[in-house]
């Protein structure tokens, strides 16, 4: 009986970490069922990736060599072909762009239900997801009333497997239907360069969407250049025009960790913050007390920036 | 050239609220057009503008109340607009039942290109673009945040994590899934909220889209303020007397010493 089946993540000849966080997550659910967690990677050096992927409670990696990159209709068609062979309970996908990409598709092939970005996960009598809302202002219990179903996982909530195992490794043949792929990925395109590096920067004056308006901007430039500090961003500045895309932290913009990250009117949500929050020293600055940057902040002002932002730089300049 | 657009009515809560049952209290909340949709409202209007197609239809699964955020798709210059709606429905709808409903949509519209946001900024589900896809059987894009159009093939950008955009070619008819930053929402015009008032906006229910009726393989349990983890110092006082504090702990990090 096949518990869990987990699909690998890889980008150009890496395996992403979400894909041992995978791991974490699908043995907790093949232990609350009492089966076995297969893992399966798809494209690219397969059998590299097999032997990383072999970690402790992992009990089959199934390796599919079609193709070099990530491609959603071979990853769907191959998702779809191996749950219908092994029917597990649950499909894990991770909740990532590609995973976006393929995983809502493999729930309607398989006419699965499909819970997304689950943060915990456990199965008893169905499975128990918990999820966030309203940019993370409430957590969700959902249940799912179906014996089987497919569930993507955020990224960072379950810690990867790291033990050595010794999973068998089943090379699978999977016949892909190539008039049934009609997206071709011809690149990729590294996009953020320009004048600053702000992965760089010791201290980052980061703005979000409190400011309001564009003009209002150079109120934290003159803050950063008070605290000698680099100006970033959160992605709707960016989105705006306000500030150029080399600016923005986050998920899709730049990972950063410096000493100190200052969060001006920003709210946390978890794609901003899965770019700052190894950070040494988080501050915040923000109107809403619930908002989600104060669970990650060492130091906090629940107020307005426009009050407490011009009597910053007044202490540094003054 | 056709092109379908989802457009979502997404709740807004303010910065304190209560939760009533497994819902935020109607009290603490304001409704919006969904942010993502917007951008992806934007992209279809261009297209028309540039020649590429000829009409906008918007598809919004919502109670009579989404009305008003149709309206403002159609001030920004969707043509008409398809609403679908049963008594049924409550709360969380799952990703099926969605998908269910705009195939039907699907099915009588015939559209060329379908646009949806990413996700929407309430429930953040992220899935209903690729599911559609699936189940009315077209090829399909996620994230998509830069689109050019041939007639025939979308060029598309896909933004990947960490500052990586993967280039994507996709046959059409197509679903994209749209990100924010695709392009610059324009606000609706004094004119483009007039013109608004008289388009169409069909109301659709299950027995006028031909289903029985849909049941939600998933229920929301429980709805509660996640548990503060966080051990922050947070200064108090006016802001005057929290930037004092507040400089005083970035100067023993070094802050602003030259
Ligand atoms: C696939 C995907 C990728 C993404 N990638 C990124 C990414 O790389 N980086 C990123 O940042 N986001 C990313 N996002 C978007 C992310 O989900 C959030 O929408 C975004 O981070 C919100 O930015 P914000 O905090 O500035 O705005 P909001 O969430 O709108 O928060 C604004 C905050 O300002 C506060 N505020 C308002 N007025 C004031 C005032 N006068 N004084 C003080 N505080 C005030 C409010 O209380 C609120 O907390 C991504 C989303 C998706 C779906």
């Amino acid at each position: 009986m096949t518990g869990v089946l987990a699909i690998a993540e890889h980008r150009r000849g890496e395996l992403r970490d979400v894909s041992y966080e995978l791991i974490g997550a699908g043995r907790e659910l093949a232990d609350d069922l009492d089966e076995e967690l297969h893992v399966a990677v798809i494209s690219g050096q397969v059998g590299e990736f097999a032997q990383s992927l072999s970690k402790e409670g992992v009990d089959v990696v199934h390796t599919v060599s079609d193709g070099a990159e990530f491609n959603h209709d071979v990853y769907t068609q191959v998702t779809e072909r191996l749950a219908d062979e092994l029917d597990p309970t649950v499909v894990l996908v991770p909740n990532s762009v590609n995973g976006l990409d393929y995983g809502p598709a493999v729930a309607d092939r398989l006419d699965r239900p499909l819970v997304t970005d689950v943060v915990d996960a456990s199965f008893e009598d169905g499975l128990t997801a918990t999820r966030e809302m309203y940019g993370s202002k409430v957590e969700t219990t959902v249940e799912v009333d179906a014996e089987r179903t497919v569930v993507m996982v955020r990224g960072g909530e379950w810690p990867g497997a790291s033990g050595n195992g010794d999973p068998e490794i089943r090379e699978v043949d999977v016949e892909i239907d190539e008039s049934a792929v009609r997206t071709t990925v011809t690149g990729f395109e590294e996009v953020g360069g320009g004048d600053v590096d702000i992965g760089d920067a010791e201290v980052l004056v980061s703005v979000g969407r409190g400011i309001g308006e564009a003009e209002n901007i150079e109120l934290i430039e003159e803050l950063a250049d008070a605290l000698d500090a680099t100006l970033s961003a959160s992605r709707p500045i960016v989105d705006s025009g306000w500030l150029p895309k080399n600016r923005q932290v986050g998920q899709s913009g730049k990972t950063v960790t410096p000493e100190v990250y200052i969060a001006i009117g920003i709210s946390g949500a978890v794609q901003h913050v899965a770019g700052m929050k190894g950070s040494e020293t988080i501050v915040a600055i923000n109107t809403d007390p619930n908002a989600p940057i104060f669970d990650i902040a060492d130091y906090g002002i629940v107020d307005d920036l426009f009050d407490v932002v011009p009597a910053l730089i007044d202490e540094f300049e003054g | 050239m056709k092109v379908l657009v989802t457009v979502a009515e997404v709740g807004t809560v303010e910065d304190d609220f209560e939760i009533d049952g497994t819902a935020i209290d109607e009290r603490y909340l304001e409704y919006d057009l969904n942010e993502w949709d917007d951008y992806a409202v934007e992209e279809a209007v261009q297209l028309v503008e540039e020649g590429l197609a000829d009409e906008v239809v918007t598809v919004t699964i919502g109670p009579e109340r989404s009305e008003e955020t149709i309206r403002m798709a159609l001030a920004k210059g969707a043509d008409r607009s398809v609403r679908v709606w049963d008594d049924s429905f409550d709360g969380l709808l799952d990703v099926g039942v969605k998908t269910e409903l705009l195939r039907a949509v699907v099915a009588e519209e015939e559209p060329d290109l379908i646009l949806t946001g990413v996700q929407t900024g309430d429930a953040m589900f992220g899935a209903t673009g690729v599911s559609l896809a699936s189940a009315v059987d077209l090829p399909w894009a996620a994230v998509v945040n830069d689109l050019e159009f041939d007639g025939e093939t979308a060029h598309v950008h896909r933004e990947l994590e960490g500052g990586v955009e993967e280039l994507t070619d996709v046959e059409t008819p197509a679903v994209l899934t749209i990100q924010t930053g695709i392009n610059e929402p324009r606000y609706a015009s004094l004119r483009g909220i007039r013109q608004a008032q008289s388009k169409e906006i069909a109301v659709k229910t299950l027995t006028d889209l031909g289903i029985d009726g849909v049941e939600s393989r998933l229920e929301m349990t429980e709805m509660y303020e996640p548990d503060v983890e966080g051990d922050a110092t947070v200064f108090e006082g006016s802001a005057e007397e929290t930037a004092v504090q507040l400089a005083g702990a970035l100067r023993e990090k070094g802050v602003g010493a030259q």
